[in-house]
């Protein structure tokens, strides 16, 4: 092999011997895994990933630093799930556990983000954005610093055991086992307060499931994105399988200009471009390719569009003085169309983008006045079933229901629990006092959930009659109805 | 299975020789640290023979090295639970009702124990949430054979009914027909005497002439225990007439075979089976669910809501008829 390697070197100064791992050849049944070793780019695209990943990270460990003055006795961590108390709070907005249908819409404008990305930019998210890119990127850089680029750490991988290997291979372990400690403990600062469980994780005080998690996280970590990092994005994720569904022809995905770069094959300085490609089979693209992959082999499952083999191509297209641009941002559909002598495009409005951008911003404003309206005061009736109806002995029947009255206040309250909607309904009295005007006060407990039991006493017509019941708050006259029935069986 | 293996073209992973509808089945290599964690499953599963009971054999099962026992951790994990909860009972058995009225972390305690033991001993008969059955009074509604305060309840609960308790409430309902203790007609006319005298006389209309003769028959047989008017006696368990809830059916033939075979249910005594808490438990359940009436102490603040009938509780009533209570 290395004997290839110096003809290609002599054929062409560029040229690096770097294979693909999926190539056609490389198959066997139980494939044993082929280590990667991903070459430093330079370029946009690279600065761009530094700067994503930065970004992402500090929004990682910072959050649940922040604070967030909700009053005494109130937590004051600004994102914080607390799990205990059955509350979601995110800077200003407080989420009860009923009120789960928040996070449905954060789903659901989630998923229409993805689609979206994914009909304008193709693997946007997997190249930039996804969590198991971020932190192999970080790893292979932490990789990078103390082995070396690519060449030394092949060299250093093929070398025999040195005391030289071995400090480099344990500090870089060492280092790796920190940043995936130090993820897994940031994920729990996000269900408990922060500054508080820091102290306790560090005097040994915190409870046996914050370690648990701090270790799962830590080992995970280390494993997908230490040691798996494409292994992941190739066998175990499913995106790249739904991917096909989520992008069309017009798509602007990694893409090798095939029009232009073929035929592709070494190039000697000073010889004419003329009757070939811009190619020179340099094979730089593969180098950088953290899936160690063929971007010229078309799209695949196993390309995550991180954009490296472009940062590479074009420099390598600036050394040898043809134009940028060999392996871009590009489309199926322009390629054939430069191939046929067309002009190519990029169309990022069409029927199906927009579509998605106003899927989102219906639901976002769908959510946005759920969440200006909210009230702080809320009914449900539970009737109870066991038994359906009671009949009384002097005539007329009685239903029981369970009322939760939920107080998302942080005072207590006194609430006036109202029955209306059917002739001749009334509370009867069992453990509460029914006023004189027939409604039932009570207390409700600041920030909780008020189990009420009451008995609804009416006439004994036959069949189901609709009932409500009403909550109003003594002092602010803030209200909350709720809708149920009241059943009379087939009572004579 | 394929003779010779075929190579896919466009992808050049062979095929495992399989075929759908035209669809053939590429035999893509998996990675190897999968086929490994297969492995390591096997030894993983081996190892957990060994250790935990596994096999199943004829006269039982491999026990393993650890000893491992489900049953065992659950009777420790129920023992625990009684010793943690038996303080709290302890309380309730020492609390009057109006200190429970007070409590309302004991009330909470009480409904929950109540609810539980209610499940598992009363509701065969009384049904989920004291529905009742033909035979067996509803506990939901406001009638009560023998009193509806939670001392009542609780003591019904002690004693039971017809147990064999040497202060087993008791009551004799004589079997007017079988034992030829009345004539078919008189007993006829009496059933048309206790529907007058019912609120069941709007649906079932009965025959004014043979009522009055059983009125006579009534004074003289039935108003001992049902009371002259027939407002029921909560002292010998007999219940009100004058509502239209019938323990036994209320159509003109139930209530006539009740005359006839004066049909009486037994309850257990549970002073036996249950310590004072679980009884004062169960009893606050039973009152809490509906039917229960105030003690004999202060009045409660009761105000009759504005327009509507009084909230209904009375004295001396019978208990609620069932028979055509299911949808």
């Amino acid at each position: 092999m290395g004997k290839v390697t110096l003809i290609d070197r002599r054929e062409n100064e560029h040229s690096i011997d770097a294979r693909a791992v999926n190539s056609k050849e490389a198959r066997e049944l139980y494939k044993k895994r082929e280590q990667i070793y991903p070459k430093l780019a330079h370029g946009t695209f690279r600065n761009l990933k530094w700067v994503a990943m930065i970004v992402l990270l500090a929004i990682y460990y910072v959050t649940p630093w922040l604070r967030w003055d909700r009053g005494l006795g109130r937590p004051d961590q600004a994102v914080l799930v607390d799990f205990e108390g059955r509350r979601f709070f995110f800077f200003f907005i407080e989420l009860w556990p009923q009120e789960v249908y928040y996070f449905a819409g954060l789903l659901i404008l989630a998923a229409f983000g993805i689609f979206l990305s994914s009909a304008l930019f193709g693997r946007v998210w997997c190249g930039y954005a996804c969590p198991q890119t971020v932190w192999t990127d970080l790893y292979i850089y932490v990789e990078r610093w103390i082995e070396g680029d690519r060449n030394e750490r092949m060299r250093l991988a093929r070398a025999p055991f040195s005391l030289d290997k071995a400090r480099k291979k344990i500090s870089k372990h060492a280092i790796w086992i920190l940043i995936a400690a130090a993820t897994g403990g940031a994920w729990v600062f996000y269900f408990a307060d922060a500054p508080t469980l820091f102290r306790a994780i560090f005097t040994g005080q915190a409870g046996v499931a914050v370690y648990l998690f701090v270790g799962l996280l830590t080992f995970t970590t280390y494993a997908l994105a230490g040691t798996m990092r494409e292994q992941v994005c190739t066998y175990m994720c499913p995106w790249p399988r739904i991917q096909a569904a989520m992008t069309d022809q017009h798509a602007l995905s990694v893409t090798y200009r095939a029009d232009r770069g073929e035929p592709r094959g070494p190039h000697k300085k000073n010889e004419s471009w003329e009757g070939r490609g811009d190619c020179i089979d340099c094979r730089q693209c593969v180098a950088v390719c953290p899936q160690g992959i063929d971007i010229r082999d078309g799209d695949q499952l196993e390309c995550i569009n991180c954009a490296l083999c472009i940062d590479a191509c074009d420099e390598i297209m600036a050394k040898v003085g043809r134009p940028k641009g060999l392996i871009a941002y590009d489309t199926h559909v322009n390629v054939e169309k430069r191939q046929r002598g067309e002009q190519a495009g990029i169309r990022l409005i069409r029927p199906r983008t927009v579509l998605y951008a106003v899927l989102m911003t219906v639901v976002g404003a769908i959510m946005l006045f759920a969440l200006l309206t909210r009230s702080t005061l809320d009914l449900n009736v539970i009737r109870d079933r066991s038994p359906p109806f009671v009949r009384l002995a002097h005539g007329g029947v009685r239903n029981d229901y369970t009322l939760k009255l939920i107080n998302m206040a942080p005072r207590a309250r006194r609430i006036r629990i109202a029955v209306s909607g059917l002739d001749g309904a009334h509370f009867i009295a069992n453990g509460h006092s029914v006023e004189a005007d027939g409604a039932i006060e009570v207390e409700a407990q600041a920030d909780g959930v008020a189990n009420v039991r009451v008995h609804v006493a009416a006439g004994a017509e036959r069949g189901s009659h609709p009932i409500r019941f009403e909550i109003t708050d003594t002092e602010t006259g803030e209200t909350a109805t709720s809708a149920s029935a009241f059943f009379a069986g087939n009572a004579p | 299975m394929a003779d010779k293996i075929e190579r896919d073209d466009h992808s050049g992973t062979d095929t495992t020789g399989h075929e759908w509808d035209g669809i053939k089945e590429l035999d893509t290599p998996l990675p190897r640290w999968w086929l490994y964690i297969f492995y390591a499953s096997i030894v993983a599963a081996i190892i957990y023979w060994v250790l935990m009971p596994a096999w199943p054999l004829a006269n039982g099962y491999t026990r393993g090295l650890l000893n491992w026992s489900d049953r065992r951790n659950v009777a420790a994990e129920v023992q625990t639970l009684e010793s943690s909860r038996a303080p709290m009972f302890e309380r309730l058995a020492h609390a009057s009702s109006s200190d429970l009225a007070r409590d309302p972390e004991l009330q909470e305690f009480a409904r929950a124990a109540g609810e539980s033991v209610f499940g598992d001993n009363c509701q065969t008969c009384h049904g989920a949430g004291g529905a009742g059955a033909p035979g067996y009074p509803v506990l939901a509604d406001d009638v009560w054979i023998w009193g509806g305060s939670m001392d009542e309840i609780e003591h019904t609960l002690r004693v039971g009914i017809r147990s064999g308790h040497p202060d087993a409430r008791l009551s004799m309902m004589p079997a007017f027909g079988r034992d030829r203790l009345l004539t078919d007609a008189q007993i006829g006319d009496v059933t048309e005497h206790v529907i007058a005298v019912s609120s069941a006389r709007t649906r079932l209309p009965p025959d004014m002439r043979a009522a009055a003769r059983g009125a006579l028959v009534y004074q003289e047989q039935c108003a001992v225990c049902h009371g002259a008017t027939g407002a029921g006696d909560r002292a010998t368990g007999a219940p009100s007439l004058n509502d239209d809830l019938w323990l036994y059916g209320g159509s003109r033939a139930e209530i006539r075979r009740q005359i006839e075979l004066g049909r009486g249910g037994v309850m257990p005594s549970w002073e036996q089976r249950f310590d004072a808490g679980t009884l004062r438990a169960l009893a606050y359940y039973v009152h809490q669910m509906g039917g229960g009436e105030p003690d004999a102490g202060p009045p409660s603040p009761v105000a009759p809501a504005a327009g509507a009938p009084a909230p209904a509780i009375d004295q001396g009533q019978d208990e609620g008829a069932t028979g055509n209570a299911t949808p």
